[in-house]
């Protein structure tokens, strides 16, 4: 076959989808959109500020990064660019421009890089970038604004989430709520926005359901039998609706890098996320509880992941912790 | 009644180029390579010398052992060389090496069964092994040895007519131009196995050949047409048990354990011809398709025909070709010699262009998990994966990795384009050497120990 070029040999398979990571990444921007665009129509140009230099200053802390370490260029995966719309979407609309620049040094370079990048990080940079900044900027990241339709002075201005920390109902229609027309960080306040985002995510399959409805659903659950204020209906509705928590629940608790793999993992570290986000709304000093209920269950990925593995392909089931259930078997038949 | 199962991944299906012509016969090639061993079990040792005439159907080369199948002449003529030779596995094995004198005289032994011979599973069992029919899918196991070792424990015979690998559709032009041949073929296989109920599971993409085989009247011999979801690996054996009879095959365990066998669409035509015709397995549809070629088609290849001829033959290529697979996509194999010759198990040829390659520089694992949705076996090749890396060939054996039928489900929907499966069957290797070796070690231990009990005494 002299005529010929090298043929390619490798192992099967020699077919490959087309969705590749950037495809995915890419997917994630485009399901972030309607969040943004809500943002600016009720925050109006402040959003794009933040947003536009907390996603350039990812990528460029990603691409120096790896440029500086001789490893291979990974910024047009996108993922870094993804974590930059969401470092931004959980800083208030007010935040001047540095702020995103130095949650995204966080975010980048201590939280991902230097465990390895993409696929190495073990907390969701977003999150640990804004949890970051909370602790060193703790005014300059609690500075609200009103919507530009609301007529409320901005001194006294307060979010939803701060009357429900004091235990009472916010004065806001759930409409207001629904649409966004309520005080908050940039991505957070319309929840259509990102229900419509998510609704994209799963029809593309880039996420299944399993851990956005256990999150949802075990805080549903908590908050209407224990609720507040008067009325359990509102209660419950207006803790799902406000804060962060179907930003978290969408895009931050299914990041794939942070979260199990495993189908009742997911569910497991749902539920987790639902019932710390309601534990530290209710007892936590801070109003707001879905980032650092993330930021927690994170951590025990890798044990989840561990104890959840499927069922083998022809053997019975095994149940999900079957060791530790084991060992407290014994101890009580002892 | 379909049973749910785990897994999967849809791959464009690529069918319809060579799906639309009836298979055709290209002309043979002036020389056909033999390999003496073109299936699992015992390779045979040649029956011919240099210079013998042999004739069309001979038995050419054979084996002793229970697990093999005897190889026949493709074409009538005399045997030049017998040399070692590429095959399809990349290894060098004895090969005769026949030119062809393009009379077809058949051999004496080309003559169809008597009813008499039909009727008797035994009988059945042996023609078939006498035809050198092994499962045409690509596996190539025995098919005689399927049968009889299956005695007793098999009630239920499947034929796989998934074809769930894309660009494959030789099963499926066979299923549409010779209906009543397989049906046949399939009421030899089940009266073979002493069994009166066989499942024909066959991908909805063809639609038409299930109509045409109840056309045909495949109830009423028993035979039952399962239509199946398109959905790869649909027809990796244990898949297809799973999906038709809801049982599930033991880890570590053939399908006879929960009394199924299985057998292709092309193996149950090729014992209709065995038995019906006297023509051993000569001969198979090949597709011939991919990127690269000029005209994808089906056509009918003796085997032992290189694949240069099969590609010259048919057409050639529009493009440069990058790679070329004997077999399906999933889980062909890559050729580097274009002189390998077809081989019994050989169903599709097939030619990609670069513009096909998705290979990365650096594949980067994201945890996105879609490999454990994908996994027909539930395993979970992402963590498979990190400690095959690593070489921890306890935690390799801790999950499973052994189970995995390397269908390339999970390699082929990973985003981050890691080779898994590759990284799969070099793990399975060294958990094979390291088992072997603890093997090894624990009997010279054990040696040594009597050893040091003699000398006390």
């Amino acid at each position: 076959m002299n005529e010929q070029k090298t043929l390619i040999v490798s192992s099967s398979p020699h077919i490959r989808t087309p969705r590749d990571t950037r495809a995915i990444m890419l997917d994630v921007l485009i399901a972030l959109a309607p969040a943004f665009i809500a943002s600016i129509v009720f925050f109006g140009w402040r959003p794009i500020l933040v947003t536009a230099v907390s996603v350039a200053s990812c990528v460029l802390f990603e691409f120096g990064y790896r440029k500086l370490m001789k490893k291979p260029d990974t910024y047009g995966d996108l993922s870094a660019a993804v974590t930059g719309v969401l470092l931004a979407f959980c800083l208030p609309p007010t935040a001047p421009w540095w702020l995103p620049v130095i949650g995204a040094l966080f975010a980048i370079v201590i939280v991902k890089q230097l465990f390895g990048g993409i696929g190495k990080n073990f907390l969701n940079p977003a999150l640990a970038g804004r949890a970051f900044l909370l602790a060193s900027y703790a005014v300059l990241m609690t500075s609200w604004m009103p919507t530009n339709f609301q007529h409320v002075d901005a001194a006294t201005f307060a979010t939803p989430m701060a009357s429900l920390h004091q235990g009472a109902l916010a004065p806001v229609g759930l409409g207001a709520m629904l649409l966004g027309n309520v005080g908050g960080s940039i991505g957070e306040i319309s929840s259509v926005a990102l229900l419509l985002g998510g609704a994209y995510l799963v029809y593309r399959k880039v996420i299944s359901l399993r851990i956005p409805l256990s999150f949802i659903g075990t805080v549903a659950v908590i908050t209407l039998i224990f609720s507040r204020g008067n009325g359990h209906f509102a209660w419950m509705l207006q803790n799902i609706f406000s804060g962060g928590l179907l930003l978290g629940a969408i895009f931050m608790a299914t990041d794939y890098c942070t979260s199990p793999v495993t189908p009742k993992g997911q569910i497991i570290f749902g539920v987790g996320c639902g019932l710390l986000t309601v534990l530290i709304r209710y007892f936590g000093s801070y109003p707001e509880g879905v980032s650092y209920a993330i930021l927690i269950m994170n951590l025990t990925v890798w044990m989840i992941d561990k104890n959840t593995a499927p069922r083998r392909f022809g053997t019975e089931a095994k149940k999900p912790f079957a060791k530790l259930f084991a060992k407290k078997e014994k101890e009580a038949a002892k | 009644m379909l049973f749910k199962r785990h897994g999967g991944v849809h791959p464009k299906d690529m069918k319809a180029p060579a799906n639309e012509t009836a298979i055709s016969t290209i002309p043979q090639p002036p020389e056909v390579v033999i390999p003496l061993s073109q299936h699992i079990g015992a390779p045979c040792s040649p029956l011919v010398a240099v210079g013998d005439e042999v004739k069309l159907g001979q038995k050419i080369g054979e084996a002793k052992a229970p697990v093999s199948a005897p190889v026949h002449a493709s074409v009538s003529g005399k045997v030049v060389k017998i040399e070692k030779r590429l095959n399809n596995l990349g290894n060098m094995v004895d090969a005769v090496i026949i030119e062809n004198d393009f009379r077809d005289t058949p051999a004496d032994t080309v003559v169809p069964a008597s009813e008499e011979d039909l009727g008797d599973p035994e009988k059945l069992a042996q023609l078939i092994r006498e035809a050198g029919i092994v499962g045409m899918g690509g596996a190539t196991f025995p098919t005689a040895f399927k049968i009889t070792s299956g005695w007793g424990k098999v009630d239920t015979v499947i034929i796989n007519g998934a074809e769930c690998e894309p660009y494959i559709t030789s099963d499926h032009r066979t299923m549409l131009e010779h209906p009543e041949e397989l049906l046949k073929g399939i009421q030899l296989i089940m009266r073979a196995c002493k069994v009166d109920k066989a499942y024909f599971g066959i991908e909805l993409n063809k639609a038409f050949a299930i109509d045409l085989l109840n056309f045909h009247g495949a109830k009423a011999m028993g035979i039952e047409i399962v239509p199946l979801k398109c959905q790869y690996p649909q027809g990796a054996e244990k898949t297809l048990i799973q999906t038709i009879t809801g049982r599930e095959v033991p880890p570590g365990g053939l399908p006879a354990a929960v009394g199924c066998a299985v057998f292709n669409t092309f193996t149950s035509y090729s014992v209709y011809r065995a038995a019906y015709e006297g023509m051993p397995a000569i001969e198979r549809v090949v597709t011939v398709s991919g990127s690269a070629i000029a005209e994808p088609k089906n056509v009918l290849v003796r085997v032992g025909t290189p694949m240069q001829w099969v590609f010259e033959q048919t057409g050639g290529f529009q493009k440069e070709p990058f790679k070329i697979i004997m077999g399906g996509p999933m889980m062909g194999l890559a050729q580097y010699d274009l002189s390998v010759p077809c081989a019994k198990g050989t169903a599709a040829l097939l030619a990609f262009a670069e513009d096909e390659d998705r290979t990365v520089e650096n594949p980067t694992c994201i945890r996105c998990g879609q490999c454990l949705g994908a996994c027909p076996m539930n395993l979970q090749p992402i963590y498979m994966y990190m400690y095959e890396e690593k070489g921890d060939i306890e935690m390799m054996q801790k999950l499973n990795l052994m189970d995995c039928v390397e269908c390339g489900a999970c390699t082929y929907i990973c985003p981050g384009r890691l080779h898994l499966t590759h990284a799969f069957k070099t793990g399975k290797a060294k958990i094979q050497a390291y088992n072997a070796a603890l093997k090894a070690k624990e009997e010279a231990e054990k040696a040594k120990a009597e050893a040091e009990k003699k000398e006390e005494k």
